[in-house]
């Protein structure tokens, strides 16, 4: 029999310590299935973040380095000025990536440096117990928000691909959702030309991958997969906002 | 061998491939793995298209889909 689907190649072949139907599983396949594709399995090296995905040098099968919170894009850009024929990402939440690497993320786009970044927003912080993140939505309960978030009192969640998207060196930034097969499918041909962007040598690229939470939401892992698509996405909108080609906000 | 091929003891029984089935062949089984969880198995392999939709939902990487 032919075969359809099979486990990526640069995946370890075992379990993680994701809770059921985190999406994080889903993220890491697709960049291993992207690095697979590329046959850059021997010069790839990725940065993991402080948060879910910090036991990710465990799953991928891949040169790996742990970074201290928040700065992963800090550690990328030294591996990557340093071995320049690596091919490096950084792999982060938006507890992350958006609220203490917010500095670093932001100056490695203006750099332009040539690393891909794999931002998995769920909205909230997972592995600390459901507090509210910088993304966590107008409403959207947390720990630390009982009531849902009030925007008089903590501001409206932040877009990091859109403000991502008006910096000069910033490559390829583009949003996708994991949260049906079609748009995993469109997630996954994003953060294939996301590492292609490095590959060509063309600056900084970044992927946001809409991602869900069903421990710290609350919800069955399909549940919380529609509720993605019927809260995040209306305030998270898809789509790529910059390319190497031009975008809605090359400037 | 079957056209879809689950690792049982990565399953951790989120339901996700039950979900997004379009041809909804696929069940929890009654029994338990290892972690404590129900892991998915095939259960109308006669309508299974081997459209790859479930491996690809997966997040624990436990299925493999084969074509005849």
């Amino acid at each position: 029999m032919k075969q359809v689907y099979s486990v990526p190649k640069s995946l370890q072949p075992r379990s993680t310590h994701y809770c059921p139907g985190c999406t994080h599983g889903i993220a890491h396949k697709l960049v291993a299935e992207a690095i697979d594709d590329l046959g850059i399995r021997d010069r790839a090296i990725g940065v993991a973040p402080v948060g879910c995905a910090v036991f990710a040098y465990d799953y991928f099968d891949c040169d790996f380095q742990q970074a201290a919170h928040g700065r992963a894009p800090a550690v990328a850009t030294g591996i990557k000025r340093s071995v320049p024929d690596s091919v490096v990402f950084s792999y982060q939440g938006d507890g992350d990536l958006a609220s203490i690497g917010a500095a670093e993320i932001v100056h490695a786009a203006m750099r332009g440096e040539r690393i891909t970044v794999i931002f998995v927003n769920n909205a909230i912080y997972g592995m600390t117990g459901g507090q509210m993140a910088p993304t966590t939505l107008v409403g959207q309960k947390a720990t630390t928000a009982p009531f849902g978030r009030q925007k008089e009192h903590c501001g409206s969640p932040l877009r990091v691909s859109e403000m991502l998207a008006t910096i000069p060196g910033a490559a390829y930034v583009a949003r996708v959702a994991l949260s049906s097969p079609g748009n995993v499918a469109k997630a996954k041909t994003a953060i294939r030309k996301a590492f292609e962007t490095q590959l060509a040598g063309e600056g900084f690229s970044l992927v946001e991958c809409l991602s869900t939470c069903p421990t710290n939401w609350g919800m069955g892992p399909y549940e919380a997969m529609s509720w993605l698509e019927e809260n995040m996405i209306p305030y998270y909108p898809l789509g790529e906002f910059r390319t190497p080609e031009g975008g809605p906000n090359n400037a | 061998m079957t056209k879809v091929v689950f690792d049982e003891e990565k399953c951790k029984g989120c339901e996700l491939c039950v979900q997004f089935c379009p041809r909804k062949v696929i069940v929890m089984a009654e029994r338990i793995n290892a972690k404590g969880y129900h892991p998915a198995v095939l259960a109308d392999e006669e309508n299974c298209i081997s459209c790859g939709i479930c491996a690809r939902m997966c997040p624990d990487a436990v299925i493999e889909v084969f074509k005849p």
